[in-house]
């Protein structure tokens, strides 16, 4: 059961981090809207397996939205045209027959291509190591009820945390900044008295990190927001931003 | 009576002294010890990064692995609904023995009871600790916890956040592992695959990996070496796994030595999105939480062409509520799939396939609306308003699955209910482990969803979550040091050690020669049609003839794979085909070993229905006095295992009927 869609698609290949990479162009037929576009990816890369040609590489696992791991840069957006969809969840029927499709990688200095679609994002799990945790031993904990938590807090904390470090606002944003990731973990655990004893040295480990790996500046242009699949608000980086300058007070 | 090839070390004492006991008197490895003692951990979701950062914070030296990008991916990252535990914060009447009694029952009688009861008992700790970890779970005006009910309970035990349970916790889990590695104690690994099991004098001491970005195989030594490596629903190739889940770790291991416990036991997940086309590359899970507030129906005359919302209530079936009053539509998975696929087998099915069935909100909305109403004191509200509150809180509990319904099907399941059929979800069996996590090669364990221990054959909704962590902070640290403190004087052994440069040379060999077979077909070729024989004969039912025709045309899938399988590229570079060619090679050897196994069980329990062996009203039919055993297969080369049993004493629970009428 396949469908009626046919495309012209522009896909970036590179063999590796060290080599020059360019688009090149692959038509696709029978494209069904019920396919995942990733869905699409499988059909193509079958076809260029029976051709003898070498599959598209590309990063992906859960294909639910929620590990972070699927990262395509689709005419142009990250995660392509809809809005609040990671790639793996957007379907064939967001495009119309005889569509022209590009797709790129993630593109940050921060983030190197591997191969074709895959990037290295390694740069975020060291900003977590920096300091994105509360600090506490198994066992140490005391019962959960004894830390009571206003339900606005609990909630805006989840919002917060339900960024799945994809990448895709440092792939949104003109400067390659990390803001809206780092920002995220910080507002997450700023917002819960667990976080406390920590707030003022976390924040800035974890923006010192991000300067280290090479993410660009935060010049407030929102592109972030737009395109983050989890609908991560922009609220967190002024939260963020308000502890820095308040870490930074303290300190000195 | 128990083969002599294998020992539980289930403690002495009375089943609720047991773990008190044995943690009071288990031997410790002193901290200077620890230093020099190096633990690899195969994989970081919930199991792996809990017991690594865990083991790295008492000072062990840890490296982990996982084949994703980062930790922070690993499959637990999925998990939707939540986590048991037996707090009785909702004072219902929870305790530790009931949530033991519920687990073993909801397992059909076919797990260890002193492991689930130490599950039970430590299960408030996870709470705490990921509470203290700044996981933010769903939380009531007060401030404090909220739960909700999973099926197969009476209780609401299972704690939440939204649909996102399992990122949560891993993402819990994963900060604490992060912190670790930032403080050096342990070593992050990822992109790596583990392909072998290194074993000296008997004992596990290491691994060889693959780098997945240069293609490199690595050694790597361990005292002790930790599978965390999730479980093999992907064996059907269609599943609700990630695309990345597989058994190399557990089976590369089997074929060192460990044994493998019950293969055939899968829970088949009632609540999924059916399958769409012959594209489908994966399927998607509408947890199980929905049942709490979904009903479950078709309409009771055949080819019903109405709209559901033109269907009047007498013209509805719900099975579930009809066959079952008691638990209504919260049966346990494996009785609520079988309900379905009989439904839909009858002829009652729905939708363009007529393989899926109503799962339906209206009723609840309603409900919910109502009381917001009341809350808000709204008078005489209209109907319209009370629906468009009921569709609020409906969004708060369950938005994300709501969202992710409409992007799959591009239907809106707010409007008009979800439609819903059974798909391969989890593994309950796996590695089989003693008491103490450990498999029958010493040093190596298997925690998680890879081992086989707590969930019999049937696992009950949010319990995995649970068992994961638990394995992996509140047991494998005690467990561990009965071993460990044997090995103080162990120095580590360096990789030219000639078993290390053998088990290399091995992996070399398999590699090599699956690139050089270059044949015609694609792996996926192979693994769609491995998933075909599987799902139709070792699926939701199972009986004599298909078993053995399937495990005839998985030897002959199998040969086929190693004439005709094309992985382009090479074997030196980041190769996507490659890493799941091998996946699949070691697939297509497990799924006969589940045929087997299901052949082998003459009864019905749980998961593993035997079409031969049912009730009149077509429910399992289990036989306690000839299977009441754990099979444990030990592998004795190609296609060749022999069975070992491990009996099943039930000393502190009834072993009845299962019944939910
Ligand atoms: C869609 C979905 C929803 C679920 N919802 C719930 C729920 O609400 N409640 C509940 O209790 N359970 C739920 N489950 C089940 C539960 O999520 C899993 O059983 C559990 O998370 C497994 O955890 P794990 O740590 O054992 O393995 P996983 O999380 O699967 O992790 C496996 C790890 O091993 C690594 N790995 C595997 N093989 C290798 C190798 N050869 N080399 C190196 N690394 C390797 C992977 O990289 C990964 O890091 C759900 C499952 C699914 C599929
Ligand atoms: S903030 Fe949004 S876009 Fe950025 S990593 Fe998190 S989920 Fe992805
Ligand atoms: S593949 Fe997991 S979010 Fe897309």
């Amino acid at each position: 059961m396949s469908g009626n869609m046919n495309l012209t698609l522009k896909v970036w290949r590179q063999k590796n981090k060290d080599s020059k990479g360019l688009l090149e162009t692959y038509n696709v037929k029978n494209i069904s809207p019920d396919m995942s576009f990733l869905e699409m990816f499988d059909v193509l890369n079958e076809e260029l397996i029976t051709k003898g040609e070498e599959p598209i590489a590309f990063d992906h696992d859960c294909r639910e939205g929620i590990c972070g791991m699927c990262s395509m840069y689709i005419n142009g957006r990250p995660h392509g045209p809809k809005r609040g969809v990671t790639t793996c969840q957007l379907h064939m029927r967001s495009f119309k027959d005889g569509d022209t499709i590009v797709v790129e990688p993630w593109r940050a200095t921060a983030f190197p291509v591997i191969k074709d679609l895959s990037v290295d994002r390694s740069a975020f799990d060291r900003i977590i190591a920096s300091g994105g945790f509360v600090s506490v031993n198994t066992g140490n904990a005391r019962d959960a009820n004894n830390i009571p938590i206003p339900k606005d807090d609990a909630d805006t904390a989840f919002d917060a945390a339900a960024c799945i470090g994809c990448g895709a606002c440092v792939a949104a944003c003109k400067n390659a900044s990390a803001m809206l990731f780092v920002s995220a973990k910080v507002s997450q655990l700023a917002l819960l008295p667990q976080g406390q004893p920590e707030r003022y040295m976390r924040v800035q480990s974890m923006v010192g990190q991000m300067d280290e790996e090479g993410f660009g500046n935060c010049t407030n242009t929102g592109a972030c927001e737009a395109e983050c699949p989890k609908g991560i608000s922009l609220s967190n980086i002024a939260r963020m931003n308000r502890d820095y300058i308040a870490a930074g007070l303290g300190s000195e | 009576m128990t083969s002599s090839k294998i020992d539980a070390k289930i403690p002495g004492g009375s089943l609720e002294d047991k773990w008190t006991t044995y943690r009071s008197t288990v031997h410790l490895v002193n901290p200077s010890n620890k230093r020099n003692l190096e633990v690899i951990v195969v994989g970081s979701g919930l199991a792996g990064a809990s017991a690594a950062s865990s083991l790295a914070e008492l000072g062990y030296k840890v490296k982990v692995f996982c084949f994703q990008d980062s930790p922070r991916r690993a499959h637990s990252i999925a998990a939707q609904g939540g986590i048991n535990a037996a707090k009785n914060y909702q004072n219902d009447g929870d305790s530790t023995y009931r949530l033991f009694y519920d687990t073993i029952k909801g397992g059909d009688y076919r797990a260890r009871e002193a492991n689930v009861y130490r599950l039970a008992e430590v299960s408030g700790n996870i709470i705490d600790q990921c509470v203290a970890q700044g996981v933010p779970f769903a939380r009531e005006y007060g401030g404090l916890l909220s739960n909700r009910s999973f099926g197969g309970t009476q209780v609401q035990r299972t704690f939440y956040a939204a649909g996102q349970t399992g990122q949560q916790l891993l993402l819990g889990a994963y900060s604490s592992l992060q912190r670790q590695v930032g403080m050096g104690t342990v070593k992050m690994y990822t992109r790596h695959e583990m392909l072998d099991v290194v074993t000296i004098d008997g004992k596990c001491r290491g691994i060889i990996a693959r780098d997945l970005v240069t293609g490199k195989l690595e050694r790597h030594f361990g005292h002790a070496v930790l599978l965390c490596s999730g479980g093999y629903g992907n064996v059907f190739y269609l599943s609700t796994n990630a695309m990345g889940s597989n058994v190399t770790a557990a089976w590369k291991a089997h074929k060192k030595g460990a044994f493998f416990g019950n293969p055939c036991f899968t829970q088949i997940h009632p609540t999924c999105i059916p399958v769409s086309g012959d594209h489908q590359s994966k399927l998607t899970l509408m947890s199980e939480s929905l049942r709490n507030d979904g009903r479950i129906w078709v309409p009771k005359k055949k080819d019903d062409p109405r709209k559901p919302a033109d269907i009047p209530e007498d013209e509805r079936d719900y099975y579930l509520e009809r066959r079952y009053p008691a638990f209504g539509n919260l049966v346990p998975r494996d009785v609520a799939s079988r309900a379905a696929k009989e439904r839909c087998d009858a002829g009652y099915g729905v939708g363009t396939s007529k393989m899926a069935v109503y799962l339906d909100f209206a009723f609840n909305t309603k409900r919910y609306g109502q009381v917001e109403a009341n809350k808000r004191n709204l008078h005489n509200p209209s109907e319209e308003e009370i629906i468009r509150l009921g569709k609020e809180v409906v969004k708060e509990k369950y938005g994300n699955l709501f969202d992710m319904y409409e992007q799959i099907t591009g239907e809106n399941p707010y409007e008009m209910p979800m439609r819903i059929y059974p798909a391969v979800h989890y593994t309950m069996g796996g590695l089989w482990v003693n008491y103490n996590l450990m498999t029958t090669v010493p040093g190596l364990y298997a925690l998680g969803e890879a081992n086989f221990s707590d969930h019999g054959a049937n696992r009950l909704g949010a319990s995995a979550l649970m068992q994961g962590l638990a394995d992996g902070y509140f047991v494998i640290p005690y467990t561990i040091g009965d071993y460990l403190s044997e090995e103080i004087r162990t120095k580590a052994i360096p990789t030219d050690h000639e078993a290390f440069v053998e088990a290399e040379a091995r992996v070399q060999e398999s590699i090599d020669k699956l690139m050089n077979i270059r044949g015609t077909k694609s792996v996926d070729h192979f693994h769609k049609k491995l998933g075909k024989i599987m799902w139709d004969k070792c699926g939701m039912a199972r009986n004599v003839e298909g078993l053995k025709s399937a495990i005839e045309e998985i030897r002959e899938l199998r040969a086929e794979f190693w004439k005709d399988v094309r992985i382009p590229g090479t074997a030196n570079e980041f190769n996507p085909e490659l890493e799941k060619a091998g996946r699949v090679a070691d697939f297509l050897e497990l799924g006969e070993l589940m045929c087997k196994d299901a052949l082998e069980r003459n009864e019905s329990c749980g998961g593993h229905f035997r079409e031969e062996y049912q009730t009149e009203e077509g429910e399992a039919l289990r036989d306690d006095e000839n299977y009441a055993y754990v099979a444990a297969w030990e592998y004795m080369g190609d296609s060749k295992y022999e069975l070992h049993k491990e009996d099943l004493k039930f000393e502190n629970i009834k072993i009845a009927q299962r019944s939910y009428k």
